[in-house]
């Protein structure tokens, strides 16, 4: 009975993060390449996602610390970026990172720097998202509502 | 099934009659991981190497040891899916490569990018891409491209089928050129994207 809950609150946060647009189709195409071979697919692409994107995110830190600022290396590191985002179905991350670019070609270190605080923010935030959803647990499941109290309005 | 198989054999004797075996290029460690899924649910063999350069050495066109006698039927390749931008060879330079080559220039090369930019889907087909498929590659690109190399059709409209159809009769010449496009094939490839 337990399980069934913790399926049922999982069901229910891969529908919010739908429809709340952190996620999109992308995300649907992956899960409809699961069978009961493959059953985790998902969570190992996602799991690589994010082992692979730490490393770009990194990169981008130490590319924004820089002094003069490569523009060109910024853009470059965040064109990867954000096609390990659309790869996954991370649409609010990867939406972020389309106003990074356009700071990017404006040469704007400001704009750049900023942005990528929040993608940073959309980032950690959907990766929490995610480890609830695939490994539903009441801690998390508790956690996960103390994150968005907004969803427990719904 | 079993007569198709052998018709099958008779036309493309390259072609396995049970699999394709694809060589899938990309630089992104979670493109690569996903395109490996997609074909191997499309039923084929696949190998996935991380850039322009491995994939040359895989063919055995690197320049290096020439080993095209050595191996070769265990790594003969039906079809290649290279991403587009990759750091050293781009997936254009790569497929410009295979093109140039008098042994691999018969196996038909997909493009893969996450940017619609025209002159980019227009170049790589000038140079022969087979098709060119925008990230994220769905499902169904990847089987509407397996199946097309698997029945032996050309997806490149009017001269490119010809050209297959007369496999039928003959093994396919590898002085055989590629007719250039005319611009209405072009058209009608853009159109489909």
């Amino acid at each position: 009975m337990d399980k069934v809950r913790l399926q049922r609150e999982a069901a229910f946060i891969r529908s919010s993060l739908l429809d709340q647009g952190y996620l999109d189709e992308q995300f649907i195409q992956l899960e409809e390449l699961q069978d009961n071979d493959n059953p985790n697919f998902v969570e190992e692409v996602v799991t690589l996602f994010y082992t692979d994107s730490a490393r770009l995110i990194y990169n981008i830190d130490q590319a924004l610390l820089s002094n003069p600022t490569d523009f060109t290396k910024l853009d470059d590191y965040m064109h990867q970026f954000k096609g390990s985002c659309s790869s996954i179905g991370a649409k609010k991350v990867k939406n972020e990172c389309n106003g990074f670019g356009e700071y990017c070609e404006a040469q704007n270190y400001d704009g750049c720097f900023r942005t990528f605080q929040q993608i940073k923010q959309e980032y950690i935030n959907l990766k929490k998202k995610l480890e609830t959803y695939f490994q539903p647990s009441y801690d998390h499941i508790y956690a996960y509502y103390l994150i968005s109290p907004y969803d427990l309005m719904r | 099934m079993a007569a198709a198989a052998d018709v099958f054999i008779q036309r493309l004797p390259e072609v396995s009659a049970r699999e394709l075996h694809v060589l899938a290029v990309d630089d992104s460690h979670v493109d690569r991981k996903v395109i490996e899924r997609l074909l191997k649910i499309s039923s084929c063999k696949v190998t996935v190497v991380d850039s322009g350069t491995r994939a040359l050495q895989y063919l055995g066109l690197d320049g290096g040891e020439k080993n095209s006698s050595i191996d070769f039927d265990s790594m003969k390749v039906n079809l290649i899916m290279t991403d587009y931008s990759m750091p050293g060879m781009t997936g254009f330079e790569l497929l410009k490569k295979i093109k140039e080559s008098s042994i691999f220039r018969e196996i038909p090369v997909v493009v893969m990018s996450s940017e619609n930019i025209l002159t980019r889907i227009d170049s790589c087909l000038e140079e022969g891409a087979e098709e060119f498929l925008l990230k994220p590659v769905k499902l169904s690109d990847v089987k509407r491209v397996t199946d097309f190399i698997m029945r032996g059709e050309g997806m490149k409209g009017g001269k490119r089928s010809q050209k297959r159809r007369r496999s039928v009769d003959c093994i396919p010449s590898l002085t055989t050129e590629l007719s250039p496009l005319s611009p209405s094939t072009l058209a009608s490839k853009k159109s489909k994207l």
